[in-house]
């Protein structure tokens, strides 16, 4: 990690009686896609929206490019893309009007027609908003969301309610975006898809970080190997399954058979920590 | 930058107002009423006077401050669809925000009063031309005493339900002040309430612009009360331009996206 771009330490969230963020704590570094993962409700949104400089959290440290959101000035500003769950706004403009007019705020934005042929928007630029589809709109956001040029890109929820096609078209517009990414989404796959590292949110708390690897490593801690020997049938659970399969090799040579190895999964890590943390509370 | 955004935004947004059939259509409707209703009331007389003459200049008053009515409705509208809070996540949002939709309001409110007051004062005989550097001022100091306040309201009914209920007290004290008849007609109690708003000294101000001196029968005092109307429209100028900055301010900080989404989904409830 070269230079630290987002650094959130201990931030708790309440609103009246109810805690919904409870001590949450991580890094992303210059250049990463980190993705913040949880089931619905885990405090995903808050987190975000606090990084956006919309909430003012309770009590800890938030400093996005080495600024507290909340107190973010017009400066600050210009080095942040948001894309929000939700925009229905500027409904009444042409795409092409909206983005044009948007990267006027900015000091050295994206020349227009080059960004709109990055989001696959060249055939609408000159549509109405409201008649994008919910996938064109959500990759109009993106644009409006770079046009910039940001240092880090927010995203809450990218892909909600996207099909198959428009969320992988999504997944490679974002995997192909050089700037920082803190993303939201309670999709397992897009987080393995997109991100460097993962960070697991579950009732306001940070239950586990990595890359996807390291976490299924980590947590599940076993991949599972299986083999028979004549008609004898075995399965195995183990941390280190490449040792393990070069000692069945040595034991048994060539009378080993039908040998499987399957890697500690990510979903298995996530429904294993979503489960305990629930069993816990 | 920021003004030169600011202007920017105003002009695309009044260039989309105007931009179909049906943005024209809602433009024309009420100012061609209005034109009907005083072309009618032209030969009706009251005193000496045509109260279609009489009207004329009070429409003008009244529309002017109607202004104030569709900039809260434009907030809250832009607050609903999340049109606020790119505002805010943008750079120098809010003001080039705020210049663009004073643009769009005050631009199609001068629009409006033109497509009622040339035909009217074509139509219509008894104005008096000689008023027309008057109404021009009058018109500005309309803006900047009713605009803030737009955006005051604006923040304060935020939903659109809210805006629906404020619509009708709002009607209200525009039935009791002086519009469509002179307002020394009423009860001593209601000609109290009616002068403490601006509607009724727009009104004032415009009939004293475009009347002959003459009519200054009809007006309380049989006077046009040139400094108290000067008076009245400053002190609410000045209470609206000192509240609607911090009102704003306050009302784009509490915005967030979670917060348009629920609205959202409120919205399609009520729909589906």
């Amino acid at each position: 990690m070269t230079t630290t771009v987002i650094d959130v330490d201990g931030i708790r969230m309440r609103y009246g009686a109810t805690e919904v963020l409870h001590d949450v704590t991580f890094q992303v570094g210059a250049g990463e896609t980190v993705a913040l993962l949880g089931p619905n409700g885990a405090g995903k949104t808050t987190t975000i929206e606090i990084l956006e400089g919309f909430r003012r959290r309770t009590a800890g440290r938030v400093a996005v490019l080495g600024t507290d959101p909340f107190l973010g000035g017009d400066d600050w500003r210009a080095r942040v893309g948001i894309v929000l769950q939700s925009w229905r706004d500027h409904a009444k403009w042409r795409v092409r009007e909206l983005l044009a007019h948007l990267a006027g705020y900015y000091p050295r934005p994206w020349p227009v027609d080059p960004l709109l042929a990055a989001v696959g928007l060249t055939d609408q630029a000159g549509q109405k908003i409201r008649t994008l589809s919910g996938g064109q709109r959500r990759r109009l956001d993106v644009a409006i969301g770079v046009v910039g040029r940001p240092d880090v890109l927010f995203l809450d929820e990218p892909t909600a309610g996207f099909d198959p096609v428009a969320r992988r078209e999504f997944h490679d517009l974002v995997a192909g975006l050089e700037t920082t990414v803190l993303l939201t989404t309670h999709d397992l796959d897009e987080a393995a898809r997109l991100a460097d590292r993962i960070v697991i949110l579950d009732q306001g708390r940070v239950v586990a970080s990595g890359s996807p690897d390291r976490l299924a490593q980590s947590i599940v801690g076993a991949d599972e190997v299986r083999w028979r020997v004549g008609d004898a049938r075995f399965t195995r659970s183990t941390p280190d399954s490449t040792a393990f399969v070069r000692d069945l090799f040595a034991t048994h040579g060539a009378a080993l058979a039908d040998l499987e190895v399957r890697r500690a999964s990510l979903e298995a890590t996530y429904l294993t920590l979503v489960r305990k943390a629930e069993v816990t509370r | 930058m920021t003004l030169r955004n600011g202007w920017r935004r105003g002009l695309i947004l009044l260039r989309q107002s105007f931009a179909n059939g049906a943005e024209i259509f809602s433009h024309v409707l009420w100012p061609a009423l209005m034109v009907g209703a005083v072309v009618a009331l032209r030969g009706r007389e009251f005193g000496a006077f045509s109260l279609g003459a009489l009207a004329v200049p009070s429409i003008l008053g009244m529309n002017a401050a109607f202004g104030m009515i569709s900039l809260s409705q434009q907030l809250t509208a832009d607050r609903e669809d999340g049109t606020l809070l790119r505002a805010r996540a943008t750079p120098h949002g809010m003001p080039a925000y705020l210049i663009g939709t004073l643009l769009l309001v005050g631009g199609g409110l001068l629009a409006d009063l033109v497509i009622f007051l040339v035909p009217a004062a074509l139509l219509v005989p008894g104005l008096v031309t000689g008023g027309w550097p008057a109404v021009i001022g009058l018109l500005a100091l309309a803006m900047v005493a009713t605009l803030p306040l737009g955006i005051v309201l604006g923040a304060a009914f935020g939903s659109a339900r809210g805006q629906s209920l404020l619509t009708l007290p709002i009607l209200g004290v525009v039935a009791i002040s002086g519009i469509f008849y002179p307002l020394a007609a009423l009860p001593g109690w209601l000609q109290a309430v009616a002068q403490v708003f601006p509607f009724y000294w727009l009104g004032l101000g415009m009939r004293a612009a475009l009347l002959p001196d003459a009519a200054v029968v009809v007006e309380i005092g049989d006077s046009g009360r040139h400094l108290e109307t000067l008076g009245v429209l400053g002190a609410w100028a000045v209470a609206g331009l000192l509240l609607a900055p911090p009102v704003l301010r306050r009302m784009a900080r509490r915005e967030s996206g979670s917060l348009v989404a629920a609205r959202r989904d409120r919205a399609l409830q009520r729909v589906g």
